[in-house]
C-alpha cells in the first residue's frame, strides 16, 4: 500500500555528471550490502538524485520540467483531478444542498425493511443510514479527506525534513545512527505500523488517525531528503559557500535545503495519494474518527460496510471519490518523477 | 557464500532486538500500562499488585527489559481476552498462521503468474494498446483501495451473483481432518477432495482481492526491468552474433530482467500482511490479519503485541531469504 514509486529502475544515473557519481557513491555507502527494504530504499534515493542534477546550461531544471509536464496529458489530467478536488473542498459548504449533519429523510429509514433511502426529488444519490443526504455528505467529505491528507503528509514531512537534515547536513554518527532508525521503519507492513502507533491512543480521533499516516511517511522522507543533501554537500555551489566562510547553518539553510525540494514535492504528491487510501484503510478498521457528524470518505466507505448487501451504493460513492482524487495525485507526482528523472531527459 | 548468510544472521539478531526494544517500549507506554495490557477487562486491585510484584515493575527499567526479553523467549507473552479467551497468546497466533500464509501465498502466486508474463509482454511491445492497456489498469491499481475491491468482489461475486462463499475459510458442519491447517493442502493430504475443494472457494475471493497489490508492482517492475535489459550492449552483441529471438530472450533479456524482480516479490511481503488484514476483515477469514484487527479493536493486548513481534520477524526473515535467493541468482552481490 505504501508503495509510493514502483515501476522506477534501482540506477537511473547512466549519464550524469562526475558530481553526481560520486554524490551516489557517498549515497550508497552505508548500504553496499543488499538490507532490508533495499530495494524500496534505492528507489528514494534513485528520487533524491533525480532532482539535483544540473541540466544544460542556461535552462533551468524547473523550466525544462515545466516545458516537458505542459504537454503531457497524463500530467495535465492529474492536474486537473487535483484541481478540482481542492476547489470542491474549498467551496463545498456552500455548494452542498443540504446540510450535512441534518437528517431530512430521518422519516423514511426503517431500520428492518429499509436502512437507506433510496433516491428521489431533491436527494439525487438518497440517503444514508440516519437520514442524512448522501450527496451533500460526499461534497463535504472532500474537506475532511483533504486535511487528513495534508496533515499527514506535512506532519510526515516535517519528521523526515528535520531527521533528514540532521543526517545530511552533519554527518557522522549522527547520520549511521538516524538512517539505521529510519531503515528499521522503512522495513515494517506500512499498516501495521500505523496500527501500533494508533493503539497508543486512549480514543480514536481524526488526529491519531493523521499521525499514524504521518509516521509511516517519516523515514520515506527521511531518506529522500538525506540522500538529496548528501548529493549537494560535494556540488561546487555549496563548496564555494564554505570557501567563502558562510557559516553552517546558513549553507544548509539558504544552499542546501532550497536545492533539495525538487524531488520532496514529487514525493510529498504521491504521499497525498497513499495517506487517502491509508485512511480510508484505517477508518475501514475503525481506527478513524469516531465523531460521525463532520464526514470524510474513509470513514464513510468503513460505515458503509454494514449495508453491503441492501444498499451497496453507500460504499460505491465515496469509494469512487477516493480512486478518482488518489489516481490524480498519483498521476500527477509520476509524471512530476519522470520529468524530473534525468535518464528521461535524452 | 557462507560468509554472507553469517553475517546476515547477525544482523537480523540486531534488528529482532531493536523491534523487541520497541515493543517493550510500546507496550510500556500503552494506555494504562503493561499491567492492565495483560490484565485486560480481568482488571482488579488485588490482580494489579500481585501482576506487578510478579512483572518486576518496581525494578530498574533495564531490569525489567531483560527480563520482558527472558519471557518473550520463553513464548511467556500473556492470556487472550477476546480473540481466544482463555488461550494462551502465543497459540492465538500459531491457530491463525496457516490460514494467512495459505491466502498470501495463493494470493502472491496469482500476482506473478499474471504480472511477469504482462510486464515481459508490454516491455516488449512498448506504446501498444496491450501496453497502454497494462499500464493504466496497474496504475488505477495502485489508487484502488484494497479492501474496496474485496468489497467489490465480494459483493458481486459473493451476493450478488452468489457464486462463490461470502465469508469463512470453509462450509461449517464439513467434516474435515486437520492435518497442517491449510485447508486447501489438508484435503489434498487426506484425499478429501470435496474440503479441498471448499477450502478453495472460500480462499479465491480474499486471494483475488489481495493479489491486486503485490500484481501493480510486480508488473511495472518486470516491465521496467525488462525495457532496461533490452537496451544492454549484450543483448545488441547476442543479436549481432545471429542468436535465435528465442536464446535471447531466454537466456539474455529474462534472466537479467528477473534479479529486480525477485527483489520486488520479497519486498511485497511487507504489503501483503498490510493487505491481509483488511481483506480477512471483509471476508471474516480467519487468519492472522483478522486477529491483528480483532486485538486491536477488543484491546485483546497480550495477542496484539505477540502478533505484532511475530509479523515483524515473519517480515524480515522472508527478506533474509530473499536477500539470500537473491546473492544465488547474481553473484556480484556476494563480493560486494
Amino acid at each position: 500500500m505504501s508503495d509510493p514509486t514502483p515501476g522506477s529502475t534501482p540506477d537511473t544515473t547512466p549519464d550524469t555528471t562526475p558530481d553526481t557519481r560520486t554524490a551516489r557513491a557517498t549515497t550508497d555507502e552505508p548500504s553496499r550490502r543488499p538490507t532490508y527494504g533495499q530495494r524500496r530504499r534505492e528507489r528514494i534515493d534513485a528520487l533524491a538524485l533525480a532532482g539535483t542534477v544540473d541540466d544544460e546550461p542556461g535552462v533551468s531544471l524547473v523550466r525544462s520540467a515545466w516545458n516537458r509536464l505542459r504537454r503531457n496529458p497524463v500530467f495535465l489530467l492529474g492536474l486537473a483531478i487535483t484541481v478540482a478536488f481542492v476547489v470542491l473542498a474549498i467551496i463545498a459548504p456552500w455548494i452542498a444542498p443540504w446540510d450535512p449533519t441534518a437528517r431530512p429523510l430521518l422519516d423514511e429509514v426503517r431500520p428492518q425493511t429499509n436502512p437507506v433511502p433510496g433516491p428521489q426529488p431533491g436527494h439525487p444519490l438518497g440517503g444514508d443510514d440516519r437520514g442524512r443526504d448522501l450527496l451533500s455528505r460526499l461534497i463535504v467529505g472532500s474537506r475532511q479527506t483533504l486535511v487528513v491528507g495534508v496533515c499527514a503528509t506535512l506532519l510526515g514531512l516535517l519528521g523526515g525534513l528535520v531527521l533528514g537534515t540532521l543526517a545530511g547536513a552533519i554527518g557522522g554518527w549522527v547520520d549511521s545512527f538516524i538512517m539505521r532508525v529510519v531503515d528499521v521503519m522503512l522495513s515494517f507492513p506500512s499498516l501495521l505500523l500505523a496500527f501500533t502507533i494508533a493503539s497508543l491512543a486512549r480514543s480514536p480521533s481524526q488526529w491519531t488517525l493523521i499521525v499514524a499516516i504521518a509516521a509511516v511517511q517519516v523515514p520515506v522522507f527521511a531518506r529522500l531528503l538525506r540522500g538529496s543533501l548528501l548529493a549537494l554537500r560535494t556540488s561546487d555551489h555549496v563548496l564555494a559557500a564554505r570557501a567563502l566562510g558562510v557559516k553552517q547553518r546558513a549553507v544548509v539553510f539558504r544552499h542546501m535545503l532550497p536545492n533539495a525540494l525538487g524531488p520532496v514535492i514529487v514525493q510529498a504528491t504521491l504521499s497525498l495519494a497513499i495517506s487517502i487510501i491509508e485512511a480510508a484503510a484505517l477508518s475501514f478498521l475503525g481506527l478513524g474518527n469516531p465523531d460521525q457528524r463532520q464526514p470524510e470518505w474513509g470513514q464513510m466507505l468503513g460505515l458503509a460496510q454494514r449495508y453491503i448487501s441492501e444498499a451497496p451504493h453507500l460504499a460505491f460513492y465515496p469509494a469512487g471519490c477516493i480512486i478518482v482524487v488518489a489516481l490524480g495525485f498519483t498521476l500527477m507526482g509520476e509524471s512530476l518523477r519522470e520529468a524530473l528523472d534525468p535518464k528521461s531527459r535524452r | 557464500m557462507l560468509r554472507f548468510v553469517v553475517r546476515r544472521l547477525l544482523q537480523l539478531i540486531l534488528v529482532i532486538l531493536a523491534l523487541s526494544v520497541l515493543l517493550f517500549v510500546w507496550l510500556r507506554s500503552l494506555p494504562g500500562g503493561p499491567v492492565s495490557a495483560i490484565l485486560g477487562e480481568r482488571q482488579t486491585s488485588a490482580r494489579r499488585e500481585a501482576l506487578e510484584a510478579a512483572l518486576g515493575l518496581d525494578q530498574p527499567i533495564p531490569v525489567q527489559y531483560v527480563r520482558f526479553l527472558q519471557r518473550a523467549v520463553e513464548g511467556d507473552f500473556g492470556i487472550s481476552t477476546k480473540v481466544l479467551p482463555g488461550e494462551d497468546a502465543l497459540v492465538v497466533f500459531w491457530s491463525r498462521l496457516p490460514a494467512t500464509v495459505e491466502l498470501t501465498v495463493l494470493a502472491l502466486i496469482i500476482a506473478i503468474t499474471l504480472g511477469i508474463p504482462l510486464g515481459y509482454l508490454a516491455a516488449r511491445r512498448i506504446g501498444s494498446l496491450t501496453d497502454t492497456t497494462a499500464v493504466i489498469f496497474s496504475l488505477v491499481g495502485v489508487a484502488v483501495p484494497v479492501f474496496f475491491t474485496a468489497f467489490l468482489l465480494k459483493y458481486f461475486f459473493a451476493v450478488e451473483w452468489q457464486v462463490l462463499p461470502v465469508s469463512g475459510r470453509q462450509t461449517t458442519g464439513l467434516d474435515a481432518t486437520r492435518v497442517t491447517g491449510m485447508f486447501v493442502l489438508d484435503g489434498l493430504l487426506t484425499r478429501e477432495w470435496d474440503a479441498s475443494w471448499d477450502a478453495l472457494k472460500h480462499l479465491i475471493l480474499p486471494a483475488l482481492a489481495l493479489a491486486t497489490i503485490p500484481f501493480s508492482v510486480i508488473f511495472r517492475i518486470t516491465r521496467a526491468s525488462v525495457l532496461d535489459v533490452l537496451d544492454e550492449d549484450y543483448v545488441r552483441t547476442a543479436e549481432a552474433k545471429g542468436l535465435t529471438a528465442r536464446v535471447i530472450r531466454g537466456r539474455h533479456v529474462l534472466r537479467n530482467a528477473m534479479l529486480p524482480v525477485v527483489t520486488t516479490i520479497g519486498l511485497q511481503v511487507g504489503g501483503l500482511l498490510s493487505g491481509a488484514i483488511l481483506t480477512e476483515t471483509v471476508f471474516s477469514y480467519r487468519g492472522v490479519g483478522d486477529a491483528l484487527a480483532t486485538s486491536f479493536r477488543e484491546k485483546d493486548y497480550a495477542v496484539l503485541q505477540v502478533l505484532i513481534l511475530a509479523t515483524a520477524i515473519i517480515y524480515v526473515l522472508v527478506n533474509l531469504l530473499v536477500d539470500i535467493a537473491y546473492a544465488v541468482l547474481d553473484p556480484r552481490i556476494r563480493t560486494r
